[in-house]
């Protein structure tokens, strides 16, 4: 009998991936969207989503105004559910459960799937506890010790306590507009949340206050799964993993972000990143 | 076609990016040709222009590469956009060395022309010319109008002048062999052969770029290689 050799080079040659496709490889689905249609009132803004979104890496959605991108992102944490004429269809899930299901706690859901928006908007409290308030109503930790190390540990995930360790009882609303967006991340950091959700959170902000935040994002994505919507191309390039294009209310194409950007499948996508129409 | 882009100064920046690379293209294109007729016709004159018309095509290689570098600054190209801009890049630069190798064969023509030239051998290397230019001319028709099967033609097509570039070898061996008087001239013509050669292997890696640039993938396949000369040793012809 012939002696087989241990690795023969074809394993050898699947073995040898890149990092990158060993990390796609490794990919699990954190939420998933699947024949997601929603209405407002008699007018349809999403048709048929299926979408899935990826543990630990970054998802940008792009596409035209008025595509249904933030739509989307906000069925992600029923943030729609407030829009008394907006109805949504189809199942959405995290970590495969169904987030639309009659018996779950909405409150639970949001503290689970946070969300960074468009313009910061701290509350008009100190900063300590514009940090403290979400672990306060979810009754997250019990003694003040123990606030007190989950506000400094969410303001250090944030890259914002060396700036605010010593006037953390100023008013919040003091920060500059890139310290408030980082307020916010902490703020939403300190629920402890599987996702994050961020609605154009660079677009008020300076390219220095940009950076900042998009370090932060790839620093987060190690512990959270970021879906973040964005007017700007580069910062979808830069900073995200995974990439959808919406238009008109449909999922044009997805994938990896580095071949969206050099060698989109669809003719609508490429006239879309290179400017040909908006 | 593709549609315009919104921004109208954007489209004019690649269509001259365009313009630029079909005039380098052109430029090269003569110059080889004329290096080729001086090298035949033992043209003097002829040999020492085609010398001299080789730096308009490095300063063209210069202006596009800067066009390129400010277009990927202002503009921050996505895709097809970049694709294109990245090409052009490349695309002058294997321009600018067949413009040298074009250069050198012209130089060598100097040193040559007053000796006598054995038909037979400059037959092949007019056949080597000819294929060469043709090869050339084609990769630059694909780029221009975006036809990769036109270039997969090309890139397949280097094959016809490594058979060439291998019996000229032989020949030129052969006569060198025969009579050393004829090892200065021998020598001079091989490094002709082998500039047609590297112009052919120039040619295929625009071939590979316009492919790339048109369709965003590589050709994955390996390619026909038939420069069999690093092999060759003169006892065993």
């Amino acid at each position: 009998m012939e002696i087989q050799p241990i690795m023969s080079e074809d394993t050898e040659k699947q073995q040898a991936v890149s990092p990158l496709q060993h990390e796609e490889n490794q990919s699990s689905v954190k939420m998933s969207g699947k024949n997601v249609n929603v209405f407002y009132g008699e007018k349809q803004a999403l048709f048929d989503i299926n979408l899935d979104i990826t543990a630990n890496s970054v998802t940008s959605l792009i596409g035209p105004s008025g595509c249904g991108k933030s739509t989307f992102l906000r069925c992600l944490n029923r943030m729609n559910d407030v829009i008394d004429i907006c109805k949504v269809e189809g199942d959405i899930h995290l970590d495969g459960e169904d987030i639309y299901d009659d018996h779950l706690d909405v409150v639970e859901l949001r503290a689970r799937v946070g969300m960074v928006f468009q313009k910061p908007n701290p509350f008009p409290k100190s900063i300590y506890d514009n940090v403290a308030y979400g672990p306060r109503i979810h009754g997250l930790v019990q003694t003040e010790p123990d606030l007190d190390n989950l506000v400094e540990s969410s303001l250090q995930k944030a890259g914002l306590w060396d700036e605010v360790k010593n006037r953390l009882q100023d008013a919040g609303t003091g920060l500059s507009g890139g310290q408030q967006q980082r307020l916010c991340i902490a703020r939403a950091i300190a629920t402890k949340p599987d996702v994050i959700l961020m609605d154009e959170p660079c677009s008020a902000l300076d390219p220095i206050a940009t950076a900042t935040i998009e370090e932060l994002i790839d620093e987060l994505r190690a512990n959270y799964t970021i879906v973040i919507v964005t007017h700007s191309m580069q910062q979808a390039a830069r900073v995200s993993q995974r990439t959808a294009f919406f238009h008109l209310g449909k999922v044009i194409e997805e994938g990896q972000t580095t071949q969206i950007f050099t060698n989109p499948q669809n003719e609508k996508t490429q006239d879309y990143i290179t400017g040909r129409f908006g | 076609m593709t549609t315009e882009h919104i921004v109208r100064s954007y489209e004019d920046e690649l269509a001259n990016l365009d313009r630029q690379i079909a005039l380098m293209g052109g430029l090269t294109e003569k110059l080889v040709g004329q290096a080729a007729d001086a090298l035949h016709y033992k043209d003097v004159d002829l040999a020492k222009s085609t010398i001299s018309s080789d730096a308009k095509i490095d300063e063209l290689e210069i202006e596009i590469e800067e066009q390129a570098v400010t277009m990927i600054a202002r503009r921050q190209p996505m895709a097809l956009d970049l694709r294109q801009i990245i090409a052009a890049v490349k695309i002058t630069s294997d321009l600018e060395r067949i413009g040298d190798l074009g250069k050198n064969i012209a130089k060598r023509t100097l040193s040559i022309h007053s000796e006598k030239q054995p038909n037979q051998l400059m037959h092949g290397m007019k056949n080597m010319q000819e294929l060469a230019l043709t090869q050339l001319k084609n990769v630059l028709d694909a780029y221009a109008e975006r036809d990769t099967q036109k270039a997969l033609q090309v890139w397949r097509a280097d094959e016809e002048i490594d058979a060439i570039y291998n019996s000229l070898f032989r020949e030129l061996l052969t006569y060198m062999m025969e009579d050393p008087r004829n090892i200065s001239l021998c020598t001079h013509l091989l490094f002709c052969a082998k500039n047609l050669e590297r112009i052919g292997d120039h040619t295929t890696n625009i071939a590979e770029t316009v492919h790339y640039f048109v369709l965003g993938t590589t050709i994955t396949q390996e390619r026909p290689k038939g420069d069999q000369t690093t092999q060759m040793v003169a006892d065993k012809l």
